[in-house]
């Protein structure tokens, strides 16, 4: 496989000591090994996240994401941006479809980082690391890479709302996306066709400020992965990983449940899966560890 | 009342959706609903919402300003854009939902304590400081928003959860003395102001 | 050749036959019990090959009568095709071995099927002559149009373009209907987006200066009388003087007139100028000439309009249209667009419950009229107040709440009504109704009915029957423009309700159709559904009792009385469907090649087993437009069916003589089944009436049984389409079990 070159969006979530750096961490081990190099945006931005709009608007918004991209296409030149995060895909994204469209929102971003000494051309490919996966590398690729098949480990995938919609997976349904089961079948686990909360949202930004009412759909994705028999819950965004895991103790607490279900990125199953350690794939990350992974990985 | 607001009411009198079509992101869609109910059905925190969004939608063209900028039914978006993905009609509805509780805000109509209206703010403002986003300074910026004596209660109630993530390498206390940053701040922040210029001048124009 | 007949038989051993069944014995009993005079096989008798050795036959050998066994009459038509021959068809690959399992144990059975019937078509055959045409009439290609609206220009149109003489007749003193005072029409090409001009200035032009097209102005229908190929039509015109025209067809587009809103009280149209039906805003919208539209109180700009869908229509209360009639939301959202046109910023609401834009460019158009700012509210009008402005009380199906609105002007969408002449068959409705309730409405129909339209000097009455609420009857879901009587067809709204488009579309269909039937009729031939048809109804008037039974069941009116009371019958207004012969009491009336004795043969050659030897005998009557064919498509999936049965196609189930059925019972059949098409108001029978004639004489067959002292289950009757492939063969086999259960009829012998 000829290396791939990407120009990699790695968003506030995935820095050093926050929410996601174990995202950061099992992904860049699961390139290194499918022999993708990334290439960090210098200086890059927060993208706002979806929950930013309340306080920024639409133009500041959109000029967040379009510094990041005007910044790789002066520095990553040629090369497609490639987020991890779901957010910052999407938000990246929506940026440049609606400069796109607007010709106004275009010149007006354009003014705007002109103060910054940038300029916004619009060019460069958006992507999620997951389409890179799936139409790059494809399912056998992945397969062909495993040295450790996760044999015997029943996966829930888990993909969320901003992977999915509203732009999703060329070829996937929005209601029925296969792709996430594709990985966990191709790194030799079993997955979960019918778990009916593949894409029920996590209340995203609002488990912060609608805690209870998020903190309730939550458990109605974990208790579905449960039922269905899941050993542990795989998923491509970090913010649903984080929601789905970090409040399991609080639900328990409200609701009388005796959750402990760990959740993981599918970058942590496939770093296993390759044959790497329990620190290169972040399962020292895991805030509800993933025991079966760790007995894997230590094998 | 702001002044904005009482400029606006002014300008378009009876005309609530001229209003939202000139003023709110997406906001030239809303004529474009065609009442099939499929958003209000998706809507993953519909059951809290005074108003579903195709309520919304009937409610901007029944002239129904009060009610639509006042309630805070639009702030319970989670952005899960299922009403995007299913809407018959092509409606960007998130978009819309966001446009609306924006517009609601810069007029002063948005409740008070409105908690995902304050929680965005204090993100923005997280942001607009280093470029990055500071998730401590973020989570305790939002347990002390109603004051320390609550600040302290919400701190604690989820004490065992930042003590997890802390074990976890996933939070970090030391970032609350300087944390991840963008070098070119200035030109950062300057970029920002210049969008908001543009963005206040256009709603100024409005009026 | 003269006049000498000579039966040849023909069996097939291909598909399969060869291999399940004996040939030689077929052979033998095509030559012994069906007399033919030879019989030879073949290994495919539709190849080129087999064909060649019939018409060899035919053309050396003289062969006048034909009787091929191989598979149903309704497969390898265009290879069995034999003019100048009589022809029968015995159905032994859907009608035997794909019915039946092949092994041992049915083998017996099996071959005595295929006997039957070989036995059974050689008797038909006996019994049948080859048809020709009457040479009743020659070609006349006059074309009559009736009507000048918009459906009736565009038939002109058409007809004269395809070469035809028209003659146009309008009542009013200008072409061009009610969409001719029209400001603007409903969009009929892409993108959809905007009110299209009004095509009718044009189309007047052309018809103006098109030499084939004759316009009566100011003229109706005096008389018609004659058939298709011989119409003579008296054009009367308003100053009295008259003319006598030849016609060959005719097309009826007399189109629609708008429903009475004085009868919604509600909405104030009797007491408020400004509340206007949608057929009046055109007016407004005209006499705007390009400027605002006014309100007629006091010619003010009109700043605000609400539209009120579904006024008085799409409801059942006393005095509303029962009917949705189709375009009026179409119609609204292209009229509020005029006041988006032509008013600037004026509010437009359209309230409405649901919402209907049928056609390939509605959807658009709706999304066109959002896009210009048209408000839709879904909501239900319950009152308009009338005032300096006018308040429309409703209530919001959304928010869930009664409110009110205040406008200048208020449009009722109100519906279309047919402009149809009178039922033929009112009084017929009044006699026959089953309850006061019915019989009322019936009366109401009568004394209400509108003056004729066509003058048809015919037994049967002088206008196109209706179907539901005075709209023609039409065959709606298979044939549209044929109307029950022939070369007669009705295009437009007088049909059904339907917008410009719809009514151009249809006026070119039955413009076609007319022609068509103007052709036919030049040649002898039968119009749909057995278009081409030569064989022809004729009557032996020795035997007939002046009973008039055919001329009234006659589903087409095509049967005029003589001066002397016998019936007349009139080749080109018949359609075959051989619902008189089936109705006659002394079985007088005949095809050349289907006849009371031709299916009687059938029924008598089916060898009935004694008694002991416990083999019950079925008849099965199957309609051939719909239940044969549903039974040839089971035979293709393999469905199984008895083997006791024997079916008979028919050309209709209104053909079936109940003679048939007596004697089928007398010579010792155990069940019959009988099966035709649905008969309601959504009938499908191809001859309109022809399944309900049947039903209505089949009720009596329970005298007969009782006479005969025989359970009535033995005889029934179903409704069967097309589509019905399981549910066919299980009626048969229904009847097998059923048989089982009562045991075998004691007229065995
Ligand atoms: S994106 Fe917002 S409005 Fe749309 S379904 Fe999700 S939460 Fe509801
Ligand atoms: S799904 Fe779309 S068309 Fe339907 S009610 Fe919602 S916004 Fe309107
Ligand atoms: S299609 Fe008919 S005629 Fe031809 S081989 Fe088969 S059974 Fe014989
Ligand atoms: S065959 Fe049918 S259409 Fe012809 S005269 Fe008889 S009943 Fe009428
Ligand atoms: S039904 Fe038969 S008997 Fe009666 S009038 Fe007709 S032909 Fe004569
Ligand atoms: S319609 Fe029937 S009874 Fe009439 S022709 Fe049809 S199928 Fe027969």
């Amino acid at each position: 496989m000829a290396k791939i070159e990407l120009s990699f969006y790695p968003g506030c979530s995935s820095q050093k000591g926050a929410t996601s750096s174990n995202y950061l961490v099992s992904a860049q081990t699961m390139c290194e090994e499918l022999d993708i190099q990334l290439n960090e945006i210098p200086d890059w931005n927060c993208c706002g996240a979806s929950i930013g709009y309340g306080g920024g608007g639409e133009l500041p918004r959109l000029a967040l994401s379009a510094r990041n991209i005007a910044l790789s296409e002066e520095h990553n030149s040629g090369q497609e941006i490639v987020a991890t995060c779901a957010a910052c895909w999407l938000s990246t994204r929506e940026a440049k479809e609606r400069l796109h469209e607007d010709e106004q929102m275009f010149k007006d971003a354009n003014a705007a980082l002109s103060e910054a000494g940038l300029k916004y051309q619009g060019e460069a490919n958006v992507r999620h690391m997951v389409e890179v996966l799936v139409e790059d590398i494809g399912f056998d690729g992945i397969k062909s890479k495993v040295k450790k098949p996760l044999e015997g480990l029943k996966i829930a995938g888990y993909v969320g709302c901003q992977t999915n919609r509203p732009f999703g997976i060329a070829g996937e349904s929005f209601e029925n996306p296969k792709y996430l089961d594709n990985i966990v079948e191709a790194v030799g686990a079993d997955s979960i066709p019918t778990y009916e909360k593949k894409v029920q949202c996590c209340g995203g930004a609002l488990a912060f400020s609608e805690p209870e009412k998020s903190q309730e759909m939550i458990k109605g994705i974990i208790e579905a992965a449960y039922d269905n028999g899941a050993d542990m819950i795989v998923t491509p965004c970090p913010l649903c990983q984080a929601n789905v895991e970090i409040y399991q103790d609080n639900i328990n607490d409200t609701y009388g449940t005796k959750f402990n279900m760990p959740v993981v990125y599918y970058s942590t199953l496939m770093s296993v899966a390759f044959g790497r350690s329990a620190k290169d794939a972040a399962l020292d990350g895991q805030v509800i560890p993933a025991k079966q992974l760790e007995e894997i990985a230590s094998k | 009342m702001s002044d904005l607001n009482t400029a606006m009411i002014e300008k378009y009198r009876s005309n609530f959706l001229k209003e939202v079509e000139a003023n709110v992101e997406e906001g030239e869609w809303v004529k474009m609903c065609m009442q099939c109910g499929v958003c209000s059905g998706s809507c993953p925190l519909g059951k809290h919402w005074d108003h579903p969004p195709q309520e919304i939608f009937m409610m901007i063209r029944a002239n129904k300003r009060d009610e639509v900028l006042g309630t805070d039914s639009m702030w319970m978006c989670t952005s899960c854009y299922n009403c995007i993905a299913r809407c018959p009609r092509g409606l960007p509805i998130t978009h819309i939902m966001h446009g609306l509780a924006v517009y609601s805000k810069r007029l002063g109509l948005t409740q008070k304590k409105q908690p995902t209206a304050e929680f965005s703010q204090i993100f923005w403002d997280n942001l607009m400081k280093k470029g990055r986003v500071n998730e401590l300074k973020l989570g305790l910026s939002m347990y002390f928003k109603d004051g320390f004596g609550q600040g302290v209660k919400n701190a604690m109630a989820n004490q065992k959860l930042g003590q997890n993530m802390m074990k976890a390498k996933r939070m970090n206390p030391m970032e609350f003395f300087g944390g991840h940053s963008v070098k070119d701040l200035s030109g950062f922040q300057s970029m920002v102001k210049k969008a908001q210029e543009i963005e206040e001048g256009n709603l100024k124009e409005a009026k | 050749m003269a006049d000498e007949k000579k039966f040849a038989g023909y069996v097939c051993t291909g598909c399969g036959l060869g291999e399940r069944l004996d040939a030689g014995q077929l052979e033998t009993t095509a030559t012994r019990d069906g007399k033919m005079q030879s019989c030879k096989q073949h290994e495919m008798l539709c190849s080129a090959e087999g064909v060649q050795l019939i018409k060899d036959d035919i053309a050396n050998e003289s062969v006048t009568h034909v009787m091929i066994a191989a598979c149903s009459k309704r497969a390898k038509v265009e290879a069995f095709n034999f003019p100048e021959v009589a022809m029968t068809r015995a159905n032994l690959r859907e009608g035997v071995i794909w019915v039946r399992p092949e092994s041992d144990e049915n083998q017996e059975t099996t071959q005595e099927m295929a006997d039957d019937y070989i036995r059974m078509a050689c008797a038909e055959l006996k019994s049948m002559s080859q048809p020709s045409a009457s040479g009743e009439q020659t070609l006349n290609k006059n074309i009559l149009v009736v009507g000048g609206g918009i459906t009736g220009m565009t038939a002109a149109i058409e007809a004269a373009a395809a070469g035809y003489p028209v003659h146009l007749v309008e009542k009013s003193g200008k072409l061009g209907g009610a969409l001719g005072s029209y400001y603007k029409v409903i969009p009929t090409r892409s993108p959809y987006d905007a009110p299209a001009e009004n095509p009718v200035p044009g189309m007047i032009e052309a018809i103006e200066a098109d030499d084939r097209i004759t316009v009566h102005l100011n003229s109706t229908l005096a008389k018609t009388e004659g058939a298709p190929g011989r119409f003579n039509v008296e054009v009367a015109t308003e100053s009295g003087s008259s003319e006598t025209l030849s016609i060959g067809a005719i097309v009826q587009a007399s189109g629609w007139k708008p429903y009475d809103a004085s009868q919604l009280p509600e909405f104030a149209h009797d007491k408020s100028a400004d509340v206007v039906t949608n057929h009046e805003l055109e007016a407004l919208a005209v006499a705007a000439n390009g400027g605002p539209i006014k309100r007629p109180s006091d010619g003010k700009e009109i700043k605000s309009v609400c539209f009120i869908q579904n006024a008085g229509q799409c409801s059942d209360k006393e005095g509303h249209l029962s009917y949705f009639s189709g375009v009026t939301d179409l119609v609204s959202i292209k009229q509020a667009m005029y006041f988006k046109e032509l008013n600037g910023d004026c509010d437009t609401t359209i309230l409405f419950d649901n919402l209907r834009t049928p056609g390939a460019g509605g959807e658009d158009f709706y999304r066109a009229g959002q896009q210009a700012m048209v408000t839709f509210s879904k909501g239900i009008a319950s009152e308009v107040m009338p005032g300096d402005s006018l308040t429309v009380k409703f209530e919001d199906k959304i928010l869930n709440e009664q409110t009110e609105m205040v406008c200048d002007l208020v449009v009722l969408a109100t519906g279309m009504e047919p402009n149809s002449g009178p039922d033929p068959y009112a009084q017929l409705m009044v006699d026959e109704a089953e309850d006061e309730e019915e019989k009322a409405k019936a009366q109401a129909i009568l004394e209400n009915a509108p003056p004729s339209i066509l003058n048809l000097q015919y037994r049967q009455g002088t206008d196109l029957p209706h179907l539901k609420n005075g709209f023609n009857d039409s065959h709606f879901i298979c044939f549209p423009y044929e109307t029950r009587r022939t070369g007669i067809y009705a295009a437009g709204p007088v049909r059904r309700p339907m917008d410009a488009q719809q009514a151009r579309d249809d006026a070119t269909g039955a413009a076609l159709k007319a022609i068509q039937a103007a052709e036919n009729a030049g040649l002898g031939r039968a119009a749909h559904p057995r278009s081409g048809d030569l064989s022809f109804p004729s009557f032996r008037k020795e035997g007939c009792t002046q009973c008039k039974r055919c001329t009234v069941e006659c589903p087409f009116g095509a049967i005029n009385e003589d001066e002397e009371g016998y019936p007349m019958y009139n080749e080109s207004r018949c359609r075959r469907c051989g619902t008189c012969m089936g109705a006659c009491p002394v079985r007088v009336i005949s095809f050349e090649n289907y006849s009371v004795e031709t299916v009687n043969q059938q029924i008598k050659n089916v060898e009935i087993p004694e008694e002991w030897d416990e083999k019950p005998r079925i008849l099965v009557l199957a309609c051939e437009n719909d239940a044969y064919p549903a039974l040839d498509q089971a035979a293709q999936a393999g469905v199984e069916i008895n083997p006791w049965a024997r079916v008979i196609p028919v050309r209709c189930l209104g053909s079936v003589s109940l003679s048939w059925v007596t004697d089928a019972l007398n010579n010792g059949y155990d069940g019959i089944v009988m099966m035709g098409c649905r008969r309601d108001d959504d009938y499908q029978c191809h001859f309109v009436r022809g399944s309900a004639m049947a039903a209505e004489r089949m009720s009596k067959v329970g005298d007969t049984l009782d006479t005969l002292n025989l359970e009535p289950e033995r005889v029934i009757l179903h409704e069967v389409a097309i589509t019905d492939v399981e549910r066919a063969p299980q009626l048969i086999n229904d009847m097998a079990e059923t048989v089982e259960k009562i045991g075998l009829s004691p007229f065995k012998f």
